[in-house]
């Protein structure tokens, strides 16, 4: 299986299309995570991602493993940004490229959700009324 | 190391402490002594050398601490 980990400032769904398919692949399953313009009815002016990349990297890397290890997945790519996004804009993509879409569809499910709950990455909301860090706090 | 909100509630990027704190858990309890908003929090992770540490690790001099608040990536 080959793989394409990155964050960076700025991440397009298209780079990671690009870099999973081939022809010995049947089935592309893309996910793509943006910034959503409300949260419990309150407008979001921005987003600001703060990530501990060396760990992050290795975290995705943990990913990518038990991909291979799990589902028969060709090629993975997963991309993160940090720093500010506007609405819209998007935050992650994972693209997973496998003989038969069950595989890829499966593999990027397990692969947006581990993302979210061991990649350290942290999003803070800025309304018009103040910032808060999402889920700090019970 | 702090990050997200850890870093607004000790209001640092990097802390010196001078106590002795052997382990993981020691360090945690340490932690919520001197910044009691810290325990309004979901759950605070510790990871040490890049990867997450259960409250029995120990810890010695030159590891790479990072305290982990609740995570919001994606």
């Amino acid at each position: 299986m080959e793989q394409l980990i990155r964050i960076g400032p700025t991440v397009t769904a298209q780079e990671a299309i690009d870099f999973v398919q081939s022809p010995e692949s049947g089935g592309i399953v893309t996910f793509i995570g943006a910034v959503r313009n409300q949260t419990q009815q309150k407008k979001v002016l921005k987003l600001f991602f703060e990530c501990y990349e060396p760990m992050a990297l290795l975290e995705l890397e943990k990913i990518a493993q038990t991909v291979r290890e799990r589902w028969h997945v060709q090629r993975i790519a997963m991309l993160h940004v940090t720093g500010e996004k506007l609405p819209g804009e998007t935050v992650v993509v994972i693209a997973v490229a496998a003989p038969h879409r069950a595989a890829a569809f499966e593999a990027c499910q397990y692969a947006i959700d581990t993302l979210k709950e061991a990649v350290p990455i942290w999003k803070q909301e800025f309304f018009e009324d103040g910032a808060v860090w999402v889920a700090a706090h019970p | 190391m702090l990050f997200g909100i850890m870093k607004d509630i000790a209001a640092a990027r990097t802390l010196t402490i001078e106590a002795e704190l052997p382990t993981v858990g020691a360090l945690k309890k340490w932690l919520m002594q001197q910044y009691p908003g810290m325990q309004q929090l979901r759950a605070v992770m510790v990871a040490v050398n890049k990867a997450y540490a259960a409250d029995d690790t120990a810890l010695s001099p030159g590891d790479e601490i990072a305290i982990i608040p609740p995570l919001s990536g994606g």
